[in-house]
């Protein structure tokens, strides 16, 4: 099982969120907004990757 | 103890959730959705086990192998469907989870036609005239 990605995308969550409380403390909530953008694209992207082993899997599993 | 690594990372993910999901209910979502494809694939290979046995199974009693086939794809198709519709369901979206339930109902049936087709030919074989 390769859990480290689960744990790199829980940090990266927490991470941002608590990047979020300190950009818009600091008045900048553009800024913000942006950052958890990009911080959604980079996960998306790790599940794009994930899902695609999934599906192979599944694919040669069942002969679908 | 396999169950122990799978109840292990559940927990831990439970807890991340309930912090993300307050401040960040995308990444919360997008969390639950690693979660699942982790169990998912890490099943996989205990499943494609069970299969192969079946498959043994088939071969020796002398069924026919297209049958099996069959339900091997229904089995994935159901299983693929309920993963997304759950995780559509889990992101407030009841309408986009009922969509993916439905098609996946649409595929199985679609599925499902040669088999009745066979059947009915089995029964017209055995009524006399």
């Amino acid at each position: 099982m390769n859990i480290d990605v689960l744990f790199r995308i829980a940090g990266i969550g927490i991470l941002i969120s608590v990047l979020c409380i300190v950009l818009k403390q600091a008045q900048k909530q553009e800024q913000a907004e942006m950052l958890t953008l990009a911080g959604v694209v980079i996960v998306l992207i790790m599940v794009v990757q994930l899902m695609n082993q999934l599906f192979t899997t599944v694919r040669s599993v069942f002969n679908l | 103890m396999e169950i122990a690594q799978v109840i292990g990372l559940a927990l831990v993910t439970t807890i991340f959730l309930l912090i993300l999901r307050q401040d960040k209910p995308v990444m919360a979502i997008l969390l639950s959705l690693v979660f699942s494809i982790i169990i998912f694939t890490s099943m996989m290979g205990k499943l494609a086990s069970i299969i192969d046995v079946i498959k043994e199974l088939t071969r020796r009693a002398g069924l026919n192998y297209f049958f099996l086939a069959t339900i091997l794809k229904i089995m994935g198709v159901a299983y693929l469907g309920e993963f997304a519709a759950v995780i559509c369901q889990d992101a407030g979206e009841q309408a986009v989870a009922k969509k993916v339930e439905f098609a996946a109902k649409i595929i199985i049936a679609v599925l499902t036609l040669p088999i009745m087709v066979a059947i009915l030919e089995s029964l017209m074989d055995l009524m006399p005239g």
